[in-house]
């Protein structure tokens, strides 16, 4: 696939960033808050909810990595607008303006003093008037280094590694020199091809700080752990699909990274990225976690390769999910976007397979919806990091 | 028709990619990196997506696919057989 003069058609953004989705969210800074939040959805059509069980009694670097993620899930482009609800007016507050800065439409209302009724009825209010605003945008055609592609993948198997991971790596290593920003993750489970993935980084610096959170992540596991992990990393249906170890699983994960692109910069949980190229963020290897992470941090296209069938989606985030598996194909159909179980059959060379994810991408871009929106998936899952006080 | 595929010529592990392969059956596989052809035959029923040795593994070796170190074999694999958590374990944690 040539993709020189490839372009997509988004929506861009008050501050520059361009965005595949319009949606205007109604966004809980707490658990207290939902239920407001979900009638404020129910009132005004066309507004999500992004209900979460979290928000109380949160400190230090946990509150931070809450607030982080909060703000950049309104800050997405993917999102027009949001109005943020919260049981207490000041944090509304803090949220809306870190959203405002990117300077889009954001409104906050505090329940307390106020309760629920009012609340609703002052918060759908300013929602009709953001809906009604959004649904006249238009998307525009812009060029693929707009586009901010996020990867992690979810109940794999080992067709996985040699069938699905390898065509997002095929596509993100067409889609690298373009200026594209790209990102992958799921630090737990680069466990025995970290070495692979720090030989991929561009600079020492990069190196080191790869090599910082890698260690982090298994500090926190050799703390916590009762066992070898072999009932969590690899998850029962990992195992149920072939994979023994986590250094199997590992190296079929890392496939999804290509040959060619170079990891250029290492963020945080939920930060953004400062430029094009590929990023390694820190994260949880659960799926709706780590897509929760990305959301925030700005991605607006996910590849999500599959064996066993993971139905995961993201209330912001398109998610696209690819399986070579012939099983999972045939018994969850519904669930699979692009079906590369012809590479394993050597029906379909690993370059028509990443041409055909990149097909995908680009119609998902311009505004086809997935099979996890048309089917209503919008896990959000927020990351804790330790208890509350 | 392929009936597993293998990522590089010098690992101990091939992957079932059909469903149903039973004991006893001859089986083709497909050695992607240098893109050869072997036979095997299946000294168990392996469900799809499991593994079958392509090299003999005996306890305490290391057992490798993509090239790499994927764990350590704690029960020997004969030629053929069904490689999984009953005789591969994780060096790490």
């Amino acid at each position: 696939m040539d993709l020189s003069k490839a372009t997509f058609l988004g929506y861009k953004r008050e501050n520059g960033r361009i965005g595949v989705r319009n949606h205007v969210i109604i966004l809980p800074v707490d658990d207290l808050s939902n239920a407001a939040a979900e009638a404020v959805a129910n009132n005004i059509k066309g507004t999500m909810a992004l209900p979460h069980p979290y928000g109380r009694l949160q400190f230090g670097a946990d509150l931070d990595l809450h607030f982080r993620t909060l703000i950049g899930t309104g800050a997405n482009p993917n999102v027009a607008a949001v109005v943020v609800i919260c049981i207490e007016e000041g944090w509304a507050k803090k949220v809306a303006d870190g959203i405002a800065a990117t300077g889009k439409p954001v409104a906050y209302f505090g329940i307390e003093q106020h309760g629920d009724h009012d609340t609703i009825m002052r918060a759908s209010k300013k929602a009709k008037e953001f809906v009604q605003w959004a649904s006249e945008l238009r998307r525009e055609e812009r060029p693929l280094g707009d586009l901010w592609v996020s990867t992690k993948c979810g109940e794999s198997d080992t067709t996985s590694g040699c069938g699905a991971n390898p065509t997002v790596g095929n596509a993100f290593d067409k889609l690298y020199p373009h200026g594209t920003t790209l990102c992958f993750g799921e630090t737990t489970e680069l466990t025995g091809g970290e070495h692979l993935v720090a030989a991929r980084c561009r600079t020492d610096e990069v190196r080191k700080k790869f090599q910082f959170m890698f260690d982090r992540y298994q500090a926190v596991v050799e703390r916590h752990k009762t066992s070898d992990l072999s009932d969590s990393q690899p998850t029962k249906g990992n195992i149920e699909g072939g994979l023994t170890t986590i250094e199997e699983k590992a190296l079929g994960n890392i496939q999804k990274i290509g040959r060619k692109c170079m990891v250029d910069g290492v963020i945080d949980k939920a930060e953004t990225p400062t430029g094009p190229g590929l990023w390694f963020m820190d994260s949880s290897s659960a799926a709706a976690e780590m897509l929760t992470l990305l959301g925030a941090a700005g991605f607006v296209v996910h590849f999500f390769p599959t064996g066993q069938g993971n139905v995961i989606g993201n209330p912001i985030l398109p998610v696209i999910k690819l399986c070579a598996n012939p099983r999972t194909v045939r018994t969850m159909s519904e669930h699979v976007d692009v079906d590369v179980s012809g590479l394993l059959r050597k029906e379909m060379s690993p370059d028509q397979a990443g041409d055909a994810l990149l097909d995908c991408m680009f119609r998902t871009a311009n505004g086809r919806l997935t099979a996890a929106e048309a089917l209503g998936h919008r896990e959000f899952v927020l990351t804790r990091l330790y208890e509350s006080a | 028709m392929i009936h597993f595929v293998v990522h590089d010529e010098n690992d101990s592990v091939g992957v079932v990619v059909v469903e149903g392969v039973k004991a006893g059956a001859t089986l083709t596989g497909w050695i992607m990196d240098q893109d050869k052809e072997i036979t095997f035959k299946a000294a168990n029923d392996i469900p799809i997506g499991h593994k079958l040795a392509i090299k003999p593994l005996a306890k305490g070796d290391t057992v490798i696919k993509y090239g790499t170190d994927i764990g350590r074999v704690v029960a020997d694999i004969g030629l053929g057989e069904h490689a999984h958590i009953q005789n591969i374990k994780t060096k790490r944690w």
